[in-house]
C-alpha cells in the first residue's frame, strides 16, 4: 500500500513536471515573476516576525505590493494564455497594457501608504 | 428569395443609430427628472441646508474651501466636544466634502461665482442624476438596454432615495449611493468582459465609496459572497478571478489609505470575509489549473496529497484566527455592524445607537411608502433573473436578498434596498413589456399582412418566408412607433434584430416565441402604463409633501394662512451676535452640529456621539436638580444652556420628549440617575402626578420657566396635552437670556459663582466631605458657594 502510494507520488511529480515543461516560454517567465513576488512577501513576513511590526503601514504596503503584483501577474497570464478560449480575441499587447496600468495604480497607492 | 438583401443592413444600422440616439435622449431626460424632482424643498422653502448632519458637512466644506486640503487633512477641531476636541481629519469620511469642494473650485475657476452653500445644497440632486445613469449601466450589463432604461427611471424617482438626497440634504448618502451603484456596475462589467482595465476602475470606484460612507462594508462583504456563490454553483471562470482578486488587493490598500478607516481595513471582522474568499479563490484557481494539466488518475492522487497537507494548514490557521478574534469582546466587529447582525444588540448594550430614530426597524407601511410599486415587481424580477441565470443576474438576486434583510433591521438601510429594487423591477417590467409588445406586433402582422406560417415547414420555404417576415416587420414597426412607448420600441427593435438573426441562422429550430392574444396584450399594456403612472404620482407626492421638509424651518397651515417657524435660526443668530466667541454652549447632542455651524460657538457634545461618557455627563446634568447641574456645567466651563421646547406650539421633537434618553444614557454611566425615579406608572409625566425628581430636574425647569405667563396661568402643554405640574417657580442658578418667538428654543446663562462665601465655613467643609463620598467622580469637589 505504501509502495503504491510512493509510486503514485513519483508518478504525480513526473506528470506535473512533464505537463509544466510543455508550457510556452512567456508563460514560464510570468510564473517565475509570480514565484519571485510570493517569496519576497514571505521574506518580509519572516522579517516582521523577527523584528516586530512597527511601522505597520510600511509592513502592510510591502507585503501587499508583493501580493498585488503576484495577483496581477496571474491575471496577465490568464489573459495571454493561448489555451484560454475566453480571451482569444484579446490582443496580448492590450492585456499587457492593462497589466501596466493596474500596476501603476497599485504602486502609486503603495508609495502613498508606505509612509 | 426574390427580396433583395441590400437595403436591410443599411436599414438595420440606421435603426440601431436612431435607437442609440433615442436611448441617450431618454437618459438625458431621466437625469433632468432625477434632478428636478428633488428641488421641491428649494421651491417650497428655500435653498437651505437641512436637518443636523448636513450642517457638519457644510461647516467642514467651508473650512476646506477656505483653508485648502492640507489644513483640512490635519484639522483638529477645538470647537466641539469641549474640552476634548475632535480630530476631524481622522474621523470624517472625506468623500462628500472633497466632492463638493472640488465642484466649487472647478466652478469658481470657470468664473461662475456660486457660493459654497449653493454647491452643497445642489450636490445631492446632481449625484442622484449620476446614480440613475449608473443604474442604467448596471442593469444593461445584467439584462439589456430596455431593462436598463426602466431601472434608471425607477431609481430617479424612488422615494426612499429621494428622502436622503433631496436638495439641501447634504449628507454622505448623497454621493455614496452613486458610488455604490457605480462600483457594482464596474464589478459586473469586469465579470462579463474579463478586462483588467475595468478591474482597475472598479478598485478606484471602490476607493471613492470608502471615502464617502461607512456603508462600504456592504460592498466588501457582498462581492465576496457573490464570488463564493459563483464558485459553489460551479460557475468559476478566470473572469471571476480577474474581477475579484485585484479588487481585494487594491481595494484593501485604498481603503487603508482613508484615515477614518486606516488599519480597520485589515483588522476588523467586517473585512475578513473578503480575505477568506481571496484564499478560497486562489485555491480553486490552482485546482482548476492543475486539473487542466494532469490526467484524471494523477489528478486524484494530487487531490489526496493536497487535502492531507491542506487540512493541517487550514486547521492551524483557523485555530490562530479564532484565538485572535475571541480575544476581543465583540469578536472584532464594531458596534454598528454587530447591531445589524443582531438587531437586539444595540438596545441591550449601546443605548446611543438604539436612540437614533433612523436605527429602528421599519414598519410594513414604510416599505410601500418608500419603494411603492417596486415592492411587488421585485419578486417578478427575481424570477426573471433565473431565466436564464448568469453571473450578473445571480449578483442581482444576491444583492436584493441581502439588502432586504438589512433594510428589515434598520430603517436607514431602506436606502440600500432602493437601487436593488429598481434594478429587479426594471428587469421584470422590461421583460413584461417585451412579451406584450411582441404579442401585439405578431398579432398585428397576422392581421394586416397575408398570414404566412412563420414556423418552418421546410428549409427553402422558411428562408423565403423569413425574408418576407424580416421586411414586413421593418415596415410594421414604423407605424407602431408612435403608438407604443419609446423605450419599449427601442427594446423590441433590438429584439427584432435578434429574432431576425435567429431566423436567418437557424431555419429549422425556430423557437416558438410566447405570444398572447391581441386584446389581452393591448389591455395589459394600458394597465401597466397606468401602474407606472401611479408610481410617478406617488413619488412626486412623496417628494413634495413628505421628504422636502428642511426641519430647521417648520411650517403649518392654519385658517389664516401659512405660519413659518424659524425659531432655530433665530436662536442661533442670537447666540452668534450676543455672546463672546469663546463661550461654550451646552445642549443635547442633537443640536451640536447646527450650533457650531450656524451660531459658531463651542459646544460640549454633538451628533457625532463618539464619546458616550461625555454625553452621559450632559444627560446627567439635564436630569439633576439645579445645584448639581450647575456644578457639572461649571466644571465644563459652560456659559449658556440651550433647550428646545415645543409645548407652546405643539412641536413634538423637543427635549422633554427626548428626556427619557437623557436619563437612560446618563444612568448608564452614572448610577445615581435611576430611571424609576422619573417614572410614574411607567411613564414620563410632567403634570401634577409627576415624581418630585422629575419636577426638580433641570430639563423640566428650563423648559417650563415662566410658561404659565403664556396662557394666563394654566400652563397647558400642547405636546403632552396636560397642564404642567409645577407652575410658578424661580431659577436660582440660571438666568434666562433669550426665548425665541414661538418659545421653541430657550437659552439660559449660568449665574456666576458668588464672590463672597457667606459665613459658616466649617459647616460647608463638613457638608462638602459628606457630599464628596456620595457624589460621582465627575462632579467637582470645590467648596460650593451655593450652600
Amino acid at each position: 500500500m505504501a509502495k503504491s502510494n510512493d509510486n503514485d507520488a513519483m508518478d504525480l511529480i513526473q506528470s506535473l513536471r512533464s505537463a509544466y515543461g510543455s508550457t510556452p516560454k512567456n508563460l514560464k517567465i510570468i510564473d517565475l515573476y509570480m514565484v519571485f513576488s510570493v517569496i519576497t512577501a514571505l521574506i518580509q513576513v519572516i522579517y516582521m516576525a523577527l523584528v516586530g511590526s512597527f511601522p505597520f503601514n510600511s509592513f502592510l504596503s510591502g507585503v501587499l505590493s508583493c501580493v498585488g503584483t503576484a495577483v496581477l501577474a496571474v491575471c496577465l497570464r490568464i489573459q495571454v494564455n493561448k489555451e484560454n478560449t475566453e480571451f482569444k480575441d484579446l490582443a496580448p499587447e492590450r492585456a499587457f497594457a492593462d497589466f501596466i496600468l493596474c500596476n501603476l495604480v497599485l504602486h502609486l497607492v503603495i508609495m502613498n501608504f508606505l509612509g | 428569395m426574390a427580396i433583395p438583401e441590400s437595403p436591410n443592413p443599411m436599414k438595420s444600422s440606421l435603426r440601431n443609430a436612431s435607437g442609440g440616439v433615442l436611448c441617450y435622449f431618454i437618459l438625458l431626460l431621466i437625469g433632468v427628472l432625477a434632478f428636478s424632482i428633488r428641488i421641491f424643498s428649494v421651491i417650497k422653502y428655500e435653498s437651505v441646508i437641512h436637518e443636523f448632519d448636513p450642517y457638519f458637512n457644510y461647516r467642514v466644506t467651508q473650512f476646506l474651501v477656505k483653508n485648502g486640503i492640507y489644513d483640512f487633512w490635519n484639522w483638529f477641531d477645538d470647537r466641539t466636544w469641549y474640552p476634548l476636541g475632535r480630530v476631524i481629519g481622522g474621523t470624517v469620511y472625506p468623500g462628500l466634502t472633497l466632492t463638493a469642494g472640488s465642484l466649487w473650485w472647478f466652478l469658481n475657476s470657470l468664473n461662475i461665482p456660486l457660493s459654497v452653500e449653493t454647491v452643497c445644497v445642489f450636490t445631492a440632486p446632481i449625484f442622484s442624476a449620476n446614480a440613475a445613469w449608473a443604474t442604467y449601466l448596471l442593469t444593461k450589463e445584467v439584462k439589456g438596454t430596455g431593462a436598463g432604461l426602466t431601472a434608471a427611471v425607477f431609481l430617479s424617482m424612488v422615494p426612499s432615495y429621494i428622502s436622503r438626497s433631496v436638495a439641501g440634504s447634504y449628507d454622505n448618502e448623497a454621493v455614496a449611493i452613486f458610488a455604490l451603484i457605480f462600483t457594482f456596475y464596474l464589478y459586473i462589467k469586469t465579470l462579463n468582459t474579463g478586462s483588467l482595465f475595468y478591474a482597475t476602475l472598479n478598485a478606484l470606484s471602490y476607493f471613492y465609496m470608502v471615502c464617502s460612507w461607512g456603508g462600504y462594508t456592504f460592498i466588501i462583504n457582498l462581492i465576496p459572497m457573490h464570488a463564493l456563490l459563483c464558485i459553489v454553483t460551479g460557475r468559476y471562470s478566470s473572469r471571476l478571478y480577474i474581477a475579484y482578486a485585484p479588487l481585494i488587493v487594491l481595494g484593501t490598500l485604498l481603503a487603508a489609505l482613508v484615515p477614518v478607516v486606516g488599519f480597520n481595513a485589515m483588522m476588523t471582522s467586517e473585512h475578513f470575509a473578503s480575505f477568506l474568499v481571496f484564499i478560497i479563490i486562489h485555491v480553486v484557481a490552482f485546482v482548476y489549473y492543475v486539473k487542466g494539466m494532469l490526467s484524471l488518475r494523477m489528478f486524484k492522487v494530487a487531490v489526496t496529497v493536497l487535502v492531507t497537507i491542506g487540512m493541517v494548514v487550514c486547521v492551524a490557521a483557523v485555530a490562530v484566527l479564532i484565538a485572535v478574534v475571541a480575544a476581543s469582546p465583540t469578536k472584532g466587529w464594531s458596534g454598528r455592524s454587530l447591531s445589524l447582525l443582531d438587531p437586539t444588540y444595540a438596545s441591550k448594550y449601546i443605548p446611543i445607537i438604539a436612540s437614533v430614530s433612523e436605527h429602528q426597524p421599519p414598519t410594513w407601511p414604510s416599505y410601500f411608502m418608500d419603494i411603492n410599486v417596486l415592492a411587488f415587481l421585485v419578486p417578478a424580477g427575481i424570477v426573471a433573473c433565473f431565466l436564464p441565470i448568469s453571473d450578473a443576474s445571480s449578483f442581482a438576486v444576491l444583492y436584493i436578498v441581502t439588502s432586504v434583510y438589512f433594510s428589515g433591521v434598520m430603517v436607514r438601510l431602506m436606502l440600500v434596498l432602493a437601487p436593488a429594487a429598481c434594478i429587479l423591477s426594471g428587469i421584470a417590467l422590461s421583460e413584461c413589456f417585451d412579451v406584450l409588445t411582441r404579442s401585439i406586433k405578431f398579432n398585428l402582422y397576422n392581421l394586416f399582412e397575408n398570414p404566412s406560417p412563420i414556423v418552418g415547414d421546410s428549409s427553402s420555404d422558411d428562408s423565403a418566408v423569413s425574408e418576407k417576415v424580416k421586411y414586413d416587420r421593418h415596415s410594421g414597426s414604423d407605424t407602431h412607433e408612435e403608438v407604443l412607448k419609446s423605450r419599449t420600441s427601442k427594446k423590441y427593435k433590438k429584439k427584432e434584430k435578434d429574432v431576425v438573426e435567429k431566423i436567418v441562422r437557424k431555419p429549422k429550430n425556430e423557437k416558438r416565441l410566447l405570444v398572447l392574444p391581441l386584446e389581452a396584450s393591448i389591455f395589459t399594456t394600458v394597465l401597466i402604463i397606468i401602474l407606472g403612472s401611479f408610481y410617478v404620482i406617488h413619488c412626486v407626492w412623496a417628494a413634495a409633501e413628505a421628504y422636502s421638509a428642511p426641519s430647521i424651518v417648520l411650517t403649518s397651515h392654519s385658517h389664516d394662512g401659512l405660519h413659518v417657524f424659524d425659531d432655530f435660526r433665530e436662536a442661533y443668530s442670537w447666540l452668534s451676535h450676543n455672546t463672546e466667541v469663546n463661550d461654550k454652549v451646552a445642549s443635547w447632542w442633537d443640536y451640536g452640529y447646527q450650533t457650531t455651524a450656524m451660531a459658531n460657538r463651542t459646544v460640549i457634545v454633538d451628533n457625532n456621539t463618539w464619546n458616550n461618557t461625555h454625553i452621559a455627563t450632559v444627560g446627567t446634568a439635564m436630569s439633576s436638580p439645579e445645584k448639581p447641574a450647575w456644578e457639572i456645567f461649571q466644571s465644563l466651563d459652560v456659559k449658556y444652556v440651550l433647550v428646545v421646547f415645543g409645548g407652546l406650539v405643539g412641536y413634538s421633537s423637543d427635549d422633554i420628549n427626548k428626556f427619557l434618553w437623557m436619563v437612560r444614557i446618563g444612568g448608564g454611566v452614572f448610577p445615581h440617575i435611576k430611571e424609576p425615579d422619573y417614572l410614574r406608572d411607567g411613564q414620563y409625566r410632567i403634570d401634577s402626578h409627576a415624581t418630585p425628581t422629575m419636577l426638580n430636574s433641570l430639563m423640566y425647569k428650563l423648559s417650563y420657566y415662566r410658561f404659565v405667563e403664556t396662557d394666563g396661568g394654566k400652563g397647558f402643554d400642547k405636546v403632552r396635552r396636560t397642564e404642567i405640574g409645577k407652575k410658578n417657580f424661580k431659577l436660582t442658578h440660571f438666568k434666562e437670556v433669550f426665548t425665541t418667538h414661538h418659545w421653541m428654543v430657550r437659552i439660559y446663562m449660568l449665574k456666576p459663582p458668588k464672590n463672597r462665601i457667606r459665613g459658616k465655613l466649617k459647616k460647608s467643609k463638613f457638608s462638602l466631605k459628606k457630599r464628596s463620598t456620595s457624589i460621582k467622580d465627575s462632579q467637582i469637589s470645590r467648596p460650593n458657594p451655593w450652600h
